[in-house]
């Protein structure tokens, strides 16, 4: 019983970054229609930054933070202006292929750089773990669930409460029509992929010190994202809140009674059963965006 | 006159080994020919299909470790009392074995890629591939994990007289990789020149119009799906018995884009466009290395390059070619018209 | 107004045919009959349910209730490419060619069911497949020759002008060699002279002894084409009848042109 509330907690602070991860990709993928293939390298960048400014120039870890969370944010604009503008009218096939190439550049790029050499990142909370009755938790673990909860409840007031939320809604549910109600499509386009960056760099930059930095670990983020989107059904922030959660509930389950081999399994079993068995995914019951 | 010449260039393809003796040489282009198939294979299913299949070194892998297998013989049990023994059978079984098991996996992938389109279809296949991977890592029983499957043996050839011959040498691998991309080649080429061909592309570009004059749309994604996995899985077994080591690693998505990139850059939908794109990406990164270029930026080098070929010549390289050919032979015309 | 009801022998029947979207409903428990030989026009305003029953007849949408049956089989559920093996095959409101095919290889897609070959015949090779494209080949230009596409063999199916595209279309639908050919607006944007002659090829089509069911907004034409004409409105059927009955029938008067229309000349 006590390891089943271990791993429910280790799932929480989990599940809170993967919420980021889908969260951002679902907006992405699901306004854009774009299969982004750069999510996971985000997602990278955003530890790498973390340990350029900690480990490298001794910068405040909470500043940090907040730079690679804003230099993610910088980095997807800048994707989406050089590489995806010109791709408007072009088929998915194309837009896919094109955001492959940038993957690809972008990881070894980021190799070429910090070498394949993991590295990690020091963090100033206490090395001591909050220990809760049987259960114990690291407070950067605490930290890391705590900033990402309030980022999803950034986020979902954005998209909710806003004017940039309601035009990027509409831009979703109906392209066309929000074109032609003066909606700039452009700036949509770039706010989202922006958006959605930032939160996957968001991700990367509190996994990055709890874990370690190395180059490929992008790809295994990307795809649980996307396994977090299918959960959740597109578009569908609560849904991929919720996907984050049970994604991480389903690896430390079957990491810890099954076999921990197959912990990252987990995320791409699930997508092909759902995609297979129930495409608008778990939670969602139409495609809406909110 | 054009079935002269592909004889003659074929000609020339199979000289090669007498007058090129260099083992590494002959090497890159047996590696580079066991990818050519690869590529042709997945633009079967992406190039005619539409069909956005990013999970192809699935099948790849699937018929390299399936024909390994077969001819290594294995043990493994599968729940208590259940035991699996297989003993060592010749190569040419596993090789079959390969391309049937993989031609299976396809039938299955066919049937599902009717229920799920489009992108979707993008992430099941990259899934798909995961999965595999991650069961050649963990089930170490059968596949020895990341120790890697070791001493595969090389193909043995039985013949009336000659007695038994074991291929052990660069040119005859080179000729036997060879004729494997000529008979696929030839394979592909009758398929889509045929009723079945024209079904696949007719479903690519206007499905609702394809079924309506009587196209079924699972039966023709299980046929492409089935002939594309099935050839992956030769090219997979070529290789597991050229290079004999066998590792979780041949499921590498990264296989998966360097195939994407041979055939998009090639000319997706084209007969000759995996052969193109195979050779420039198949010999690049030889001439990289030459050029003692680190690894990372010649992958810069690709993920660029890709980006140039997508923006500048959408089609690919054998279009772009054609397009350039007719267009000068239309000037040359108008101008002896004119004159 | 001649009673139209769905009997046995109709070569195709549509009973109660019912389509909701939701809370909309789209068609409303309509039957009506195409007898064998004949040429049956569907009419009606815009959003009337026409091509909302064409879907639903050949496949692409599921009837919320109600029976079709062509020749006795029961269409219900069955996909598009079984009901054209049937011998039921339509052409679609936006035009709809392959695009990025030659004018000949969009006849050749059509000859889809009228070709035997099979996959491993293919793959080994055999020369019956050799023939057998051959023999395609031939008859696909002499479709092409029957609507008058005859030059525009290997030009690309985009390229064509639109006329000549809707024309393809027809020569598409027609080489899966249908009994029964539903033709949605065929001559929608077409100029006079192009409808002129498109009526003529409709009277060659029925010498075919194609069967013909036709949604169709031009009067002139449907007028001058149709043995039997069915008025939908607001998804029901107000009236059907022969050409002559169906001008005069108020009920089609007041749909199209207005109450006031109807009262005015009533």
């Amino acid at each position: 019983m006590d390891q089943l509330l271990q791993h429910g907690l280790n799932a929480l602070m989990l599940g809170g970054t993967y919420a980021l991860l889908g969260i951002g990709l679902t907006l992405i993928f699901g306004i854009m229609r774009v299969v982004n293939f750069t999510h996971g390298e985000l997602y990278a960048f955003g530890a790498y930054m973390m340990y350029m400014f900690v480990m490298l120039t001794g910068a405040n870890f909470f500043v940090a933070l907040v730079l690679a969370v804003v230099l993610g944010v910088a980095l997807g604009a800048a994707i989406e202006f050089l590489l995806l503008r010109k791709l408007r009218g072009a088929d998915i096939d194309t837009t896919m292929l094109v955001m492959i190439g940038a993957w690809i550049a972008l990881q070894n790029a980021e190799q070429l750089a910090w070498t394949g050499v993991a590295k990690s990142i020091d963090n100033p909370f206490p090395a001591a773990p909050l220990v809760i009755g049987a259960v114990s938790v690291g407070w950067n673990r605490v930290f890391v669930f705590v900033v990402a909860l309030a980022l999803i409840a950034g986020t979902y007031a954005l998209i909710n409460h806003t004017r940039l939320g309601k035009a990027m809604r509409a831009t979703f549910q109906d392209r066309d029509t929000a074109a032609l109600m003066g909606i700039r499509i452009g700036t949509i386009h770039t706010a989202t992929f922006a958006l959605g960056s930032g939160l996957a760099a968001a991700a990367g930059a509190l996994l990055g010190p709890v874990f370690v930095a190395y180059p490929t670990m992008g790809d295994l983020a990307a795809a649980k994202a996307f396994a977090v989107v299918i959960l959740g059904g597109l578009g569908n922030i609560v849904g991929a809140t919720v996907g984050g959660f049970i994604l991480a509930l389903a690896e430390e389950l079957g990491a810890g009674y099954v076999s921990s081999g197959y912990r990252d399994a987990m995320g791409f079993l699930l997508i092909i059963l759902i995609l297979v068995f129930k495409p608008t995914g778990l939670v969602a019951q139409k495609e809406r965006i909110g | 006159m054009k079935t002269g010449l592909t004889t003659l260039w074929v000609g020339c393809l199979f000289s090669i080994p007498l007058w090129m003796t260099d083992p590494y040489v002959l090497h890159i282009l047996v590696v580079t020919g066991i990818f050519i198939v690869a590529a042709m294979s997945l633009n079967l299913l992406l190039g005619y299909a539409g069909q956005l299949s990013l999970g192809h070194v699935a099948f790849f892998g699937i018929g390299a470790y399936a024909s390994a297998l077969v001819s290594l013989g294995f043990n493994v049990q599968l729940a208590p009392g259940i035991v699996l023994i297989l003993d060592p059978q010749p190569v040419w079984c596993g090789m079959l074995s390969g391309v049937l098991v993989s031609g299976a996996f396809g039938w299955f992938i066919g049937k599902i890629s009717f229920r799920v389109r489009g992108a979707y279809f993008v992430i099941v296949s990259i899934s798909f591939a995961e999965v595999m991977r991650l069961v050649a890592v963990n089930w170490v029983e059968l596949t020895q994990g990341p120790m890697a499957l070791n001493n595969i043996p090389p193909l043995t050839l039985w013949l009336p007289g000659v007695g038994e011959h074991v291929f052990w040498k660069k040119p005859e691998n080179y000729w036997l990789v060879l004729s494997v991309a000529v008979v696929s080649y030839i394979l592909i080429r009758r398929l889509v020149r045929s009723r079945a061909g024209r079904a696949m592309v007719a479903l690519r570009e206007n499905e609702p119009l394809a079924t309506s004059v009587g196209i079924d749309v699972t039966r023709y994604l299980v046929l492409t799906t089935v002939c594309s996995a099935a050839m992956a899985g030769a090219a997979g077994a070529l290789y597991a018995h050229y290079i004999r080591i066998v590792d979780p690693d041949v499921f590498l998505f990264i296989y998966t884009v360097t195939m994407v990139i041979m055939v998009i850059t090639g000319g997706k939908g084209t007969l000759a466009g995996p052969i193109v794109g195979g050779l420039i990406f198949g010999l690049l990164p030889e001439t990289l290395r030459a050029l003692a270029i680190r690894p990372e930026v010649q992958w810069i080098v690709y993920g660029v390059l890709m980006i140039l070929v997508l923006y500048f010549l959408p089609a690919g390289i054998v279009p772009a070619v054609r397009q350039w050919w007719q267009r000068r032979r239309s000037d040359a015309a108008a101008v002896r018209a004119s004159t | 107004m001649t009673n139209i009801a769905a009997g046995q022998g109709a070569f195709l029947s549509v009973e109660g045919l019912s389509i909701r979207f939701g809370g909309l409903v789209a068609v409303d428990a309509v039957t009506f009959e195409v007898r064998e030989g004949e040429v049956l026009s569907l009419i009606g305003p815009n959003g009337a349910g026409k091509t909302t029953a064409f879907n639903a007849i050949t496949g692409y949408l599921a009837p919320s209730a109600g029976e079709i049956r062509f020749r006795g089989a029961r269409l219900n559920g069955l996909k598009p490419n079984r009901i054209a093996e049937l011998g039921l095959v339509r052409t679609f409101q936006k035009t709809s060619v392959f695009g990025g095919r030659s004018v000949l290889e969009n006849i050749l897609i059509g000859l889809h069911l009228r070709s035997q070959q099979r996959p491993l015949a293919i793959l080994l090779g055999l020369p019956s497949v050799a023939r057998e494209e051959r023999t395609l080949e031939t008859e696909a230009r002499r479709i092409l020759e029957f609507v008058g596409l005859g030059a525009r063999a290997l030009e690309l199916g985009s390229a064509l002008p639109y006329g000549e595209q809707r024309l393809l279309e027809i020569a598409v639908a027609l080489a899966a060699r249908p009994q029964l050919v539903l033709l949605d607006e065929p001559v929608s944007g077409m100029n006079a002279v192009e409808t002129a002659s498109f009526m003529a090829k409709l009277a060659e089509i029925r010498a075919l002894g194609v069967t013909v069911l036709l949604v169709e907004h031009d009067m002139k034409m449907v007028m001058g084409v149709s043995d039997r004409i069915v008025c939908l409105n607001q998804g029901r059927i107000i009236a059907s009848g022969t050409p002559a009955e169906i001008r005069r029938d108020p009920e089609v008067i007041r749909a199209y042109l207005g109450e006031r229309y109807a009262r005015a000349h009533g």
